[in-house]
């Protein structure tokens, strides 16, 4: 008997004469309570209707409530369900007084369609561990802040399920959206499985099922999520999972490219255990970038770090060199987004399905500047120059183009920029790049002799510059913040936490605000 | 067309005697109207009330049958001024709106209407939108039922409970000549319950023997000296009159009168609540059966003296269960024993939250320190609290969760047609820098959430441009008003833009025109484009406004068109031109469209014919993981994953399969130059020959250069 029900027996037994005959009578007996925490669009009303439909036509009495209203454009909504035997009722001779809102400690399921919802269900005190059996799904959707973090601004789900699994009662969980995936479905059908397998309600699994049979839409599909579900449900409980990172794959022991065999033989002499699989990785990219002169040229930028002898100083260069490198030009976009496997890595995601055709558009505003990039240097300087030319182009340019890649025109349009990598080594981009790059190295280069941390720190900086367009420019200016900063840190004891901060600030906010604040604090 | 189609409700309008009716709180209630006779029901959209004007709309034959007129009132006040019909004729009428904001736009209405008093039963149904779920500031309809002396009924909240104060509100309001309002709560009008019906009946007199017989009085006419006239007749006759029927029929109710020597007096619609708390607290069994003696007030204006009397005699104090303030009821209590000298103590707030909702665990907290003081012993000390042991390991679970938990606002619908607006109005603050946004009510106001934090006030429903009449002034910048459709025929029109062309405003008046009254479930008004059976609509806003005398207004016939505009929005906003700027930004609401087109697609697909569908990508190669485009458009189907290289940490962008395909994406990557990751997939079903011919040569050459490509890599790939 969960721990209230015993104790309001024992209170009603203690609580004299004139509440006696009626407060004890019916201690033990309480209607079943259910909480749905949905997300509003997800169809959270319609599980609660199957949930009451499965009461009332399984000999209980059943209500509903919710506060449906604006809540149900996307936000967090509760439906809450009440039933209780009509059997015993009649027997009792009275009609059961069912509540319109749950209580904590009052709540025998609560069900959540994503975790930080059954979290949310944790934190209100709907889940209580005499009491309440939670069924979750573990997928998360993303709140707004969390994905309109500048860099990575998700919440922690595996304290979230270590939460709710430190409360419940009994925690089933599994990941919800993925069956819904399997099955073509939707999520409350899985739950509704989910809640049938778990067997906290007194129902059998044919009663579950006639009940979305009777419910008359997508039967089918409905049923085949449930089946899921079910199974899922008894199956569980699923130890949270470890978030997988890909792993930089090994390299071979040998290749018939000469050129590239001599770069795999560096990569065994010149790195330690800890630095070779990003170094390896490194390598693997700007042979896909460029050739394996450039990547060679890699790694005699790397043997510059080396010198210092801190592995984890050497890894972050590779890492964050390799992704510099291999800077997103134009030319670079229209090699990524006409090659084979870009083509099959769409197929998959859409799913076009049998007997169709699948079509690519590209969506791309290529602006004077990018245009610039990626001539010839001296055409590129000409062109910078006012002059009729540059109007001409930035006329060209004032709107972004639709490019149809599964065309042949686009395809080849692309390609043809593609192909332009040949010369890529006497663009503007990459001698304005080479020169940061030769900066940046040479920074942390220096500051590695006296300051460890801080030339690590510096390394790191390099994260700021990414995207295109007015997002890399603005990468750029923090990073060229950042980098004037640290010069100024330099010889200060903690300048490495500094500079640590002063970039989180960068990623607060993408107008800066934050990181000119904490820059004008820098004295 | 309203969001969710109600044919299956409408049979349930048709039940006769002794069937049994299955179904929504607030269906219960329009098929209580029916039940009662009336002879005309009006009414403005808002939740929780939407689906009884859902239903109606939906039930046209079922009211033709009875010979009710049925309104889709422009506004509240239009609503209530309907009822003006009961004041000469036995007819009866009700109509129903949100409360309190409903309330407040139709007060005018409702005063004159009770002022000079009604002939038929006048009902005023409203949802009271308070506590948990709520859109709307928090306050209590219960003021404006006081101030114009309008009865207020809020029934136990239960289907037959419910019903039955329908009912009995008719009769009062013709017994005492008065309008009634009747109160429900978000979630009595959403429960779903049962009731044994009644046959409908059809009001014996009819709107066609009023309109062809007329009546009146100048008496029931607010003007001196029947004004005067009307102030002595509420409290000489109709308020004792209203007295006499509440105890006569028993409206009010009492349990376990003489059990103790304490008792709780509380609103109807909090009885459930109440119970649950008596029953945590060991008091009350799941029946309801408790020792703990009730005043339940079904009806909370005016408050029977007697009968409180009478509750309080022999009792050394009540708890007064008033939810919101202030305390009228509370106060009203006190000063009604203190007339009869009556020593009972009188508590309520203090021992209970003066402010926000009561939930069971907030009633057993009051309860408890009600009982301890006054009643010592009744309630055993551990009663209704956890085991320590339970509530520590709660407690250490929700100190982990502190900061993981966030808050999940409402937001826009993926393929919303105002979330490009929005992004465009952030591309313009960029370069223009940031403005005055005048917001209103309705789905728009997601706008002052991220990720777009634009807007600076609402003031009311339709009171986006009236809103900033002040900040219409000449300045370097000027004031931008937000307006959506609904609110504009709500009253922008005449309060907003008429309003600012007289007063010569500068303000840049956006409205947003989505085809429907969006936020309160998908009605129809003046300008939607849908040809309805028995409204007329598609009458341009853009008409209405020149109508008034705007002269500076741009129609923005796809709002996806983000570069468009972006463009409108800076020209009205840098033009010379004086008076008010009027934008009128055209695309449907998508949760309609989509639940309109989703079946014709399946169906057409399903039938052979050649259809095209579209939906958005993210390349996740390209894509930097900078979330840029997710901060000017926070689509729901728009999110992150981890990303797949190695090398980079930050998520990258991706497309869930939810995404509709409506265009946002592309356009602002192409309006904020922000990154070529974005893709278009379309997907052509049952294909032609044509089609497949052309894709067959076009897949030949790319597969072969493709290749081409592959082995290029493959010679140096490691």
């Amino acid at each position: 008997m969960p721990l209230f029900e015993a104790e309001r027996v024992e209170q009603a037994a203690q609580a004299g004469a004139r509440s006696a005959d009626t407060g004890r009578r019916n201690a033990a007996v309480r209607p079943l309570s259910i909480a749905i925490f949905a997300m509003g669009g997800e169809g959270g009303g319609v599980l609660a209707d199957w949930i009451v439909d499965l009461a009332e036509h399984n000999g209980y009495v059943a209500q509903a409530t919710s506060v449906a209203g604006v809540a149900q454009r996307t936000g967090a909504t509760i439906y809450y369900i009440e039933m209780f035997p009509r059997e015993r009722a009649e027997r009792d001779g009275a009609a059961p007084l069912l509540a319109l809102m749950p209580a904590p400690g009052d709540v025998d399921v609560v069900v959540a369609s994503e975790l930080m919802e059954a979290a949310r269900a944790v934190q209100r005190g709907f889940v209580t561990p005499d009491r309440t059996t939670l069924i979750a799904s573990t997928h998360r959707v993303l709140s707004i802040p969390e994905k309109s973090a500048m860099g990575d601004g998700a919440r922690d789900a595996a304290l979230m399920e270590q939460a709710c699994a430190s409360v419940a009662r009994r925690f089933v969980r599994f990941d919800m959206a993925e069956a819904v995936e399997r099955t073509g479905s939707v999520i409350s059908a899985v739950i509704f499985g989910a809640l049938s397998g778990e067997g906290v309600l007194p129902f059998g699994r044919a009663q579950f099922e006639d009940t979305i049979r009777r419910g008359g839409v997508g039967v089918e599909g409905s049923l085949r999520a449930f089946a899921e579900g079910f199974d899922r449900a008894k199956a569980s409980p699923e130890g949270p999972r470890a978030a997988t990172r890909p792993a930089p794959a090994e390299a071979p022991p040998a290749h018939a490219d000469p050129r590239v065999a001599r770069l795999l033989a560096r990569l065994r002499e010149e790195f330690g255990e800890a630095a070779r699989p990003t170094a390896t990785e490194g390598v693997r990219r700007l042979l896909d970038y460029q050739d394996p002169e450039y990547a060679a040229s890699y790694l005699d930028r790397l043997a510059r770090i080396a010198r210092h002898g801190d592995e984890r100083l050497l890894e972050a260069v590779a890492r964050h060199l390799a992704l510099w490198m291999s800077y997103e030009d134009t030319i670079r976009v229209a090699d990524l987004k006409t090659r084979s496997r870009r083509f099959e890595r769409v197929r998959a995601e859409v799913r076009p399905g049998r007997d169709t055709l699948l079509s690519i558009d590209e969506f791309m505003h290529p602006r004077l500047e990018e245009i610039c990039d990626t001539v010839p240097a001296w055409m590129g300087r000409w062109l910078l120059k006012p002059g009729p030319a540059r109007r001409l182009v930035e006329r060209l340019t004032t709107k972004g183009r639709v490019v149809p890649t599964t065309t042949l025109g686009g395809f080849l349009m692309l390609r043809t920029i593609a192909s332009m990598r040949r010369w890529r080594r006497s663009t503007l981009r990459y001698q304005r790049e080479s020169e940061q790059i030769e900066q940046w190295l040479e920074r942390v280069d220096r500051v590695a002799s006296s300051d460890r941390a801080l030339a690590l720190e510096i390394v790191r900086c390099q994260r700021l510059v990414k995207g295109y367009g007015d997002t890399h420019e603005r990468g750029s200016r923090s990073f060229a913040t950042l980098m004037a900063c640290s010069e100024r840190l330099e010889g200060r004891e903690n300048a490495a936490s500094m500079l640590r901060e002063l970039h989180e600030a960068a990623l607060a906010d993408d107008a800066g605000n934050l990181l000119r604040e904490r820059v004008n604090a820098l004295h | 067309m309203a969001e969710r189609s109600f044919a299956q409700e409408v049979g349930k309008l048709r039940l006769g005697a002794g069937e049994e009716f299955v179904g929504e709180g607030i269906l219960a209630v329009t098929k209580a109207l029916l039940q009662s006779g009336v002879a005309y029901v009006a009414g403005y959209q808002g939740a929780p009330i939407s689906h009884l004007m859902d239903v109606l709309a939906d039930a046209r034959e079922v009211l033709d049958e009875l010979g009710i007129r049925f309104e889709n009132s422009a506004n509240e006040a239009t609503a209530a001024a309907t009822l003006a019909a009961s004041v000469n004729y036995p007819l009866r009428g009700a109509v129903t709106f949100k409360a309190p904001v409903g309330i407040n736009v139709a007060s005018d209405a409702i005063a004159n209407l009770a002022s000079g008093g009604v002939t038929g039963g006048a009902l005023i149904i409203v949802g009271e939108d308070y506590g948990d779920g709520s859109s709307i500031m928090q306050e209590r309809s219960h003021a404006f039922a006081m101030k114009s002396q309008v009865w207020l009924l809020d029934p136990r909240p239960n289907l037959p409970s419910i019903v039955k104060a329908v009912e009995d509100a008719f009769e009062l309001s013709e017994a005492s000549r008065t309008p009634v309002m009747l109160e429900l709560r978000i979630r009595a009008c959403h429960l779903h319950g049962r009731f044994v019906a009644k046959d409908n009946r059809r009001s014996p007199f009819a709107l066609a023997d009023a309109l062809e017989n007329p009546r009146r009085d100048v008496d029931r006419i607010v003007l001196p000296p029947a004004s005067f006239l009307h102030e002595r007749e509420k409290v000489e006759q109709r308020w004792p009159a209203a007295v006499r029927f509440i105890r006569e029929r028993g409206l009010n109710e009492f349990f376990a009168e003489g059990e103790r020597d304490v008792g709780i007096v509380v609103q109807g619609g909090l009885y459930n609540t109440l119970l649950r708390a008596l029953e945590r607290l060991g008091l009350a069994d799941v029946y309801g059966r408790t020792s703990v003696p009730l005043y339940v007030l079904n009806v909370t204006y005016p408050l029977v003296d007697e009968e409180l009397a009478r509750f309080c005699a022999g009792k050394r104090a009540v708890l007064v269960v008033e939810e919101g303030q202030p305390n009228f009821i509370e106060q009203a209590i006190a000063a009604s024993l203190r007339n009869v000298d009556l020593p009972t103590r009188v508590l309520g707030k203090g021992l209970l939250p003066i402010a926000g909702e009561y939930t069971p665990s907030v009633l057993v907290d009051g309860l408890r320190a009600f009982f301890a003081t006054h009643a010592p012993g009744i309630v055993a000390p551990a009663a209704g609290l956890p085991a320590s042991e339970t509530a520590a390991r709660l407690a250490d679970a929700q100190r982990q969760l502190a900061g993981q938990v966030q808050p999940r606002t409402p937001g826009f619908c993926t393929g919303c047609p105002e979330r490009p607006i929005f992004a465009a109005m952030k591309l313009v603050q960029r370069e223009l820098g940031e403005h005055h946004v005048s917001s209103d009510i309705g789905c728009h106001l997601f706008s002052i959430l991220p990720p777009f934090n634009i807007g600076n006030t609402t003031m009311g429903y339709g009171l986006g441009a009236a809103a900033a009449s002040a900040l219409g002034s000449p300045a370097g910048k000027r004031a931008i008003s937000v307006m959506g459709d609904g609110g504009f025929w709500h009253n922008g029109l005449t309060s907003g833009v008429a309003n600012a062309v007289f007063n010569e405003s500068d303000q840049l008046a956006l409205i947003i025109d989505n085809n429907y009254t969006a936020a309160t479930g998908g009605q129809d008004l003046l300008s939607s484009k849908a040809i309805t059976r028995n409204r007329s609509t598609q009458h341009p806003i853009e008409k209405a406004v020149r109508g008034v005398g705007v002269k500076w207004v741009r129609t923005i016939p796809r709002t996806y068109d983000v570069g468009a505009m972006r463009e409108a929005l800076r020209e009205a906003l840098t033009t010379r031109e004086k008076g008010p700027k009027v934008i009128v930004a055209q695309s449907e609401c998508m949760l309609n469209r989509q639940r309109r087109e989703k079946p014709q697609k399946r169906k057409a697909i399903a039938a052979g014919e050649r259809v095209v569908r579209e939906r958005f990508g993210v390349d996740p190669d390209t894509c930097t993981g900078d979330h840029s485009c997710i901060r000017i458009s926070g689509c729901p189907s728009l999110t992150v994953k981890p990303n797949p290289d190695p090398l980079r940490t930050d998520p990258v962008a991706h497309v869930e399969q939810s995404c509709v395909g409506c265009g946002m994406c592309g356009e602002v990557s192409h309006a904020a130059v922000l990154c070529p990751s974005f893709y278009r997939a379309g997907v052509v079903h049952n294909p032609r020959t044509f089609d497949r011919f052309v894709h067959r040569v076009r897949n030949a050459v790319i597969r072969a250069l493709q290749r081409r490509t592959d082995r290029r890599l493959a010679a140096t790939a490691i």
